[in-house]
């Protein structure tokens, strides 16, 4: 073979030689724990799920007696996972817009003074550092306890009623709503305060000296024209974040409407996640309890993303 | 005609203005407005605080009296005394089941969330960006939604009712990656280079030079996951129902829904249970905002 005279030769080394090894050493030190972690606790389950998902794997874990999508047609026609289904809709159009509107106006409260407002601030981030199982004690046994003692019930006697209300068990009209609302209002609204505050204070202030130059006034139009449209990333992340956890409730339900081992009245609104805990671990079912956690999945992951494109997330702001 | 003023503003010069024609009345009637309900919200919210540290202290018969008592004569502090003697409320192996995971989550989770995310962001691999996609992946499954197969997988590998078996699977996040390799790509590559040259080798360089110097990132993400993983109800409820291994969130719960319930000895535990995090959570408030801030770009 004649090779030309002043022509280029290129040499192709092997990857395995051009490996600088220790960086390559260092690099798989580094990432093993999480790599190998994450293979067994998220990898791994989701593949076992899956495939458990088509397997009639009652009282067994194990897979390959398979029954194709027998396990999703029977959640799918099963009446009380649907019931669940609209039970945690119905819990999301209340929880994620009143956390919303609570988190963005306590924010602009809390950022629109000077004196005490790392007081204020506090006051309304601290319920985050309770746990639901605690608030659940406080709703409960103690604000919504429905004998006459029960707080609520002593705030609407000292107004002249003597009316004593059971907001958990009363079904017209569903009180345990009010419950189920306001104790994840009161635990999460200060986590989105303060991702609410972190946005206005991203917001540059020469804006809002460019307004007042041109006659604009602090006030409800510089909130609306010129505030909540430059929240608009931190809108959007705040009701996809809000959103997902709110699909998958489970502690203050189970802990308010019934427990664990007892039934209670957790039949008046069964979230999802207690649907599939009683199916996969009450009943061990996991074939069809799996096939439920997948149609679950699907719809968070789906709603997150028409959310997305309805309020067109990733272009700029 | 209203009147005008000039003003000599720094950036655009020379301006004509409205001058303010109203009183001064308007702006402190609206301070006051925002002042009068940021205190009455701020009372309804530390409200339950109060009702938890009163039911503790009272005895069951001034609790459920008709009449509302503010404060109990006499502060039944064995209240406190009574809910760890109460063995069938096993409070104290709550606590320490609790303190066990929530510390050993702390420690690993930013650990191997930050030795992922400086190899993710600084050592050179060739299939270092498919590594990346492998942790990003997991972001964008619904976390609880996973907790019928992992159950599975780790009955299968003999965790049920055991305290590992609660603690480890929660060990490797994602999203605590994701933070720290932001953080580390932003991290001055001087230093970085400085240290190399001196000899180090890439472990030796996080564990003398990066590691010291991302302690306020690890503040921020571990005590996030410090929280987390003392109030996680689901998991622990699932995996560690014997006596032995519940958490003080199980044992809570727990005694919530009992037949008969000690209503001081219950509001007692609560105060137990959540009086930890109200410590820390005041103490390191500063770095929770800053976990919190990092948690919103997620979106």
């Amino acid at each position: 073979m004649d090779i030309p005279e002043n022509s280029i030769v290129t040499v192709k080394v092997p990857w395995w030689r051009q490996t600088r090894w220790e960086a390559t050493f260092a690099f798989l030190f580094f990432v093993a724990p999480l790599v190998l972690g994450l293979l067994v606790f998220t990898y791994i389950p989701i593949v076992w799920g899956f495939l458990i998902s088509f397997s009639d794997a009652r009282n067994t874990i194990d897979i390959g007696d398979w029954v194709g999508l027998d396990n999703y047609r029977a959640m799918l026609t099963n009446s009380e996972f649907l019931r669940s289904l609209r039970t945690i809709l119905i819990f999301a159009i209340f929880i994620v817009p009143t956390t919303f509107f609570f988190a963005l106006g306590l924010a602009v409260l809390v950022n629109s003074v000077g004196f005490g407002r790392a007081f204020f601030r506090s006051a309304f981030f601290i319920p985050t550092a309770v746990s639901y199982v605690v608030a659940s004690i406080v709703w409960k046994m103690g604000i919504f306890n429905g004998l006459p003692y029960g707080f609520a019930n002593m705030v609407l006697y000292w107004f002249g009623s003597d009316r004593v209300i059971a907001w958990i068990g009363e079904t017209s009209p569903p009180w345990y709503w009010l419950v189920l609302v306001t104790v994840r209002l009161w635990l999460q609204v200060g986590f989105y305060m303060i991702i609410f505050i972190a946005g206005l204070q991203e917001i540059d202030q020469s804006i809002y000296e460019a307004s007042y130059v041109d006659g604009g006034k602090p006030g409800w139009r510089t909130f609306w024209t010129i505030t909540f449209p430059l929240l608009r990333n931190t809108s959007i992340a705040v009701l996809v974040l809000n959103f997902i956890a709110a699909f998958q409730a489970f502690d203050e339900f189970i802990n308010i409407l019934g427990g664990v081992g007892s039934t209670g009245n957790i039949s008046l609104a069964r979230p999802p996640l207690v649907f599939l805990y009683q199916t996969a671990i009450g009943q061990q079912d996991y074939g069809r309890g799996s096939a439920g956690a997948i149609i679950l999945a699907a719809i968070i992951i789906g709603v997150t993303i028409v959310q997305g494109r309805l309020f067109g997330f990733g272009r700029r702001a | 005609m209203a009147s005008t003023r000039e003003i000599n503003d720094p950036t655009y010069g020379r301006l004509v203005r409205p001058n303010r024609t109203s009183t001064r009345v308007g702006p402190i009637i609206s301070l006051a407005l925002r002042y009068a309900v940021l205190i009455v919200l701020a009372l309804t919210f530390l409200f339950p605080f109060y009702l938890i540290v009163r039911n503790a202290l009272m005895t069951q018969a001034e609790i459920t009296g008709f009449d509302w008592v503010w404060w109990p004569e006499t502060p039944q502090w064995s209240n406190f005394t009574d809910l760890f003697d109460d063995t069938s409320i096993n409070m104290a192996s709550g606590l320490r089941a609790s303190a066990i995971i929530a510390v050993v989550n702390l420690v690993l989770q930013t650990l191997f969330a930050s030795m992922a995310g400086y190899a993710l962001a600084r050592i050179p691999f060739r299939w270092r960006e498919y590594f990346f996609v492998y942790v990003l992946l997991t972001l964008m499954i619904p976390g609880a939604v996973t907790f019928v197969p992992t159950y599975v997988v780790v009955a299968e590998l003999g965790g049920i009712n055991t305290l590992w078996g609660i603690v480890v699977p929660g060990l490797f996040s994602g999203f605590a990656t994701f933070l720290f390799r932001q953080f580390y790509l932003d991290f001055p590559a001087e230093l970085e280079e400085a240290g190399r040259l001196d000899g180090n080798s890439y472990i030796g360089v996080y564990f003398r030079l990066l590691l010291p110097n991302s302690l306020g990132i690890m503040a921020a993400l571990g005590v996030l996951s410090f929280i987390g993983s003392w109030n996680a109800f689901l998991w622990p409820v699932i995996v560690g129902q014997s006596p032995e291994t519940r958490t003080v969130q199980v044992v809570l719960s727990t005694f919530l829904t009992a037949q008969t319930i000690n209503l001081p000895a219950l509001f007692a535990g609560a105060a137990v249970g959540a009086a930890p995090l109200v410590i820390v959570f005041l103490l390191l408030q500063r770095y929770i905002v800053q976990g919190v801030r990092m948690s919103g770009i997620k979106g």
